[in-house]
């Protein structure tokens, strides 16, 4: 079994946080579930915390990605008038092509 | 509904409580046998945090921080059989 899962995107590639609502332990907010934003960094692999929490290896390890938002994007209100972003490190599995 | 820990974006119009506190020793106590048990690779951060996030919102609410680590911690030894909740109620009932 690979130990690591292949790095699907790059730096500047525009993503879509899925919109899913598992029961189990998983690192993704509710609040940019279903946004799209913008890769700007890739943080590396690490084991995966959804099986982790479970007693399980965290094998094949998965992407982390730094993905920024427009805060107008996420919030309604004041904030939908702000210039500000966002940023969040994500899983791989939690994220599709925008 | 998100989940009672998922607090993101949560509306609160309260402002940010700054206050500063130092914790009480069986905080740092409790800090410490996590650091002791994650040496002996009895339990990840990983199960810490769904340990937490599975305790009924009410009592999530209601407990503190390191209460809620504690809550968690109880829980994992007793589902790894590290010990059983009796030997915890006896030792709880020895103290009291």
């Amino acid at each position: 079994m690979s130990t690591e899962d292949a790095v699907l995107f790059q730096r500047g590639d525009e993503v879509r946080v899925k919109e899913d609502f598992p029961n189990h332990h998983h690192r993704t907010p509710w609040f940019v579930k279903g946004k799209s934003g913008r890769i700007t960094d890739l943080c590396g692999a690490f084991p995966n915390p959804e099986t982790r929490a479970y007693g399980g290896t965290g094998l094949p390890m998965q992407p982390l990605y730094r993905v920024e938002f427009k805060q107008s994007d996420l919030w309604e209100g004041e904030s939908a008038n702000s210039s500000d972003k966002l940023l969040m490190d994500i899983y791989q599995n939690w994220l599709e092509p925008a | 509904m998100p989940a009672v820990h998922d607090r993101g974006g949560w509306p609160n119009d309260e402002p940010i409580d700054r206050t500063e506190h130092e914790h009480a020793y069986w905080e740092k106590s409790t800090h410490a046998l996590l650091g002791a048990i994650g040496e002996l690779r009895m339990i990840v951060t990983d199960e810490l945090r769904r340990g937490i996030e599975s305790l009924p919102a009410d009592e999530y609410e209601k407990l503190s921080y390191y209460e809620k680590w504690s809550a968690s911690i109880e829980k994992l030894l007793v589902e790894k059989n590290v010990l059983t909740e009796e030997e915890i109620d006896a030792k709880v009932r020895e103290m009291l």
